[in-house]
């Protein structure tokens, strides 16, 4: 127990770290996970073609396998960042922007096809349709998949403590290794730093849930 | 340009163990034999003779380090601690196929002592007073040490202190990263889950510099002698030692017996230069410490 208290600067070294990769990765994978979900449901086929190319490759491969790829193999044929952190946050991003794009998809799937149609027959175009009729109604019915998504992204950001990213897991191992008496509560206390996280996105969701609920 | 220098590495890489493993293959003769044992030969009660009554014994060793415990494509791991580990085994009247080897990283060698999941641990494990805290040590049976391993081409590091600004490579949570953090803290850690993983940065100029035991530096430069070459000195001691339950001290001293032993009739030797000897030269084998 000592070790988790006596340590508690790491801990908090690490849960911010934490913290960061998440924030950082879940706006970014929001934002392109969107564009990706306007991608799959828009008239131009090279457009759809793309977002369900790029869906079924990212979501159908490893997380680990990705960091391999953004950390060890892009640098090689010349894509690199300044810094592991950056290329784990675009890793978490890519990754996370698959689920994303295919939850938002289905948000818009579940808003009435008369919606979009009585858009276009007052002359407004796809984009339009999407940005002002069909996505705000989409997210409202998204935000319970959209918040487990991010916990899983949460959770996720432990792979980047094998790739030169200092977050709790990774003060996990540290503290561990340095600890040998001390293992199970050093663990226990990253466990519980990761629920620190995850379940307050949980009381959030359904807190968010209630607000935006609507009669159909 | 980039790509063919990196299929070009990877032939090295799997040459090498290819290499490797061949060796462990035809070693046979560096393996002690299993001596014609009797359990009965041991106090009862002790650990010698409820292993040497079950003829079996379970192992925990690493298995992605080169010269000391990898394991090949055989599933058998290969290098100078499972060598030492066969030596014990032998001594107990186990048979090499009797031998169960498990995994241990750096991270799970005391837990898996302390519950029993493995009866010793050969493991590139440097003896500590942390750990003499929870679990017992014999040996040591090789004192390694830390060094620093760079590009080929890297002329301005030539030692510990000149990583001050420099980003090094190492692996989180191990010894060699923490005597870093403690003694060279202006150098920026890079801290990755394998050792392995630190080879791909350094080739491509991410990183400046990888450290950790010379050991382990010394089994990377031999398979890639144009990427990478070693600097400096060794700067620290770390004897490893072969972990085993507290206080069993009827079964350390045993071990103890056993790889003085193994210094005398030269089966020590014979193992290292079946293993690590490729690559380095012959150490004298170092004092075990009866603690």
């Amino acid at each position: 127990m000592d070790a988790v208290v006596s340590n508690f600067d790491l801990y908090w070294q690490g849960f911010r770290m934490t913290l960061v990769l998440t924030l950082i990765s879940a706006v970014a994978a929001l934002v392109l996970g969107t564009l990706l979900a306007a991608c799959r449901v828009s008239p131009v086929v090279s457009l759809r073609w793309f977002g369900a190319t790029y869906v079924e490759l990212v979501r159908n491969v490893p997380l680990t396998i990705l960091f391999f790829f953004f950390i060890f193999v892009a640098p090689q044929i010349g894509i690199r960042t300044p810094s592991f952190f950056v290329s784990a946050c675009v890793a978490l991003s890519v990754y996370t922007a698959a689920f994303v794009c295919e939850a938002v998809r289905s948000g818009i799937n579940s808003v009435g096809v008369g919606q979009a149609e009585a858009a276009r027959s007052i002359g407004l175009t796809f984009t339009q349709t999407l940005q002002l009729i069909v996505l705000p109604q989409a997210f409202r019915t998204v935000v319970p998949p959209l918040i487990n998504i991010f916990i899983a992204l949460t959770k996720n950001t432990s792979v980047a403590g094998g790739f030169a990213v200092t977050e709790l897991f990774a003060i996990g191992r540290r503290l561990a290794n340095a600890n040998p008496a001390d293992v199970i509560p050093v663990l226990v206390g990253i466990g519980v730093c990761y629920l620190i996280l995850t379940i307050p996105s949980g009381i959030l969701a359904n807190w968010v849930e209630r607000k935006v609920a609507f009669a159909r | 340009m980039r790509t063919t220098r990196f299929a070009a590495a990877a032939a090295v890489a799997a040459s090498a163990a290819l290499v490797l493993a061949a060796c462990g293959d035809d070693d046979g003769g560096a393996t002690a034999e299993p001596e014609d044992v009797d359990a009965a030969d041991f106090e009862e009660g002790t650990t010698m003779a409820e292993l040497a009554e079950a003829g079996s014994i379970t192992i925990g060793t690493k298995f992605d380090q080169p010269l000391f415990g990898l394991r090949g494509p055989s599933g058998d791991p290969e290098g100078f601690d499972v060598e030492i580990g066969k030596i014990i085994a032998a001594k107990l009247g186990i048979a090499e196929d009797d031998i169960e080897w498990v995994e241990t990283q750096s991270a799970n060698r005391e837990p898996y002592i302390q519950d029993g999941r493995v009866d010793i641990v050969v493991a590139t494990y440097t003896i500590n007073d942390d750990r003499k805290e929870v679990v017992d040590f014999a040996g040591p049976y090789y004192e390694a040490g830390q060094m620093i391993m760079v590009r080929a081409d890297e002329e301005e590091i030539e030692g510990p202190d000149d990583l001050a600004g420099k980003s090094v490579c190492s692996v989180e949570g191990s010894t060699p990263a923490e005597n870093i953090r403690t003694n060279y803290p202006d150098a920026n850690l890079e801290l990755f889950g394998a050792y392995s993983d630190c080879l791909e940065p350094l080739r491509q100029g991410q990183v400046d510099a990888l450290t950790t035991d010379n050991v382990i530096l010394a089994g990377y430069v031999s398979e890639s002698p144009d990427d990478f070459k070693l600097v400096g000195e060794q700067f620290t001691e770390e004897p490893y030692g072969i972990g085993l339950q507290k206080d069993d001290d009827a079964f350390r001293d045993w071990i103890n017996d056993v790889l003085e032993e193994s210094y005398d009739d030269g089966s020590w030797e014979a193992a290292w230069e079946a293993t690590a000897g490729e690559v380095l030269d012959t150490p004298e084998p170092p004092a075990v410490d009866r603690y």
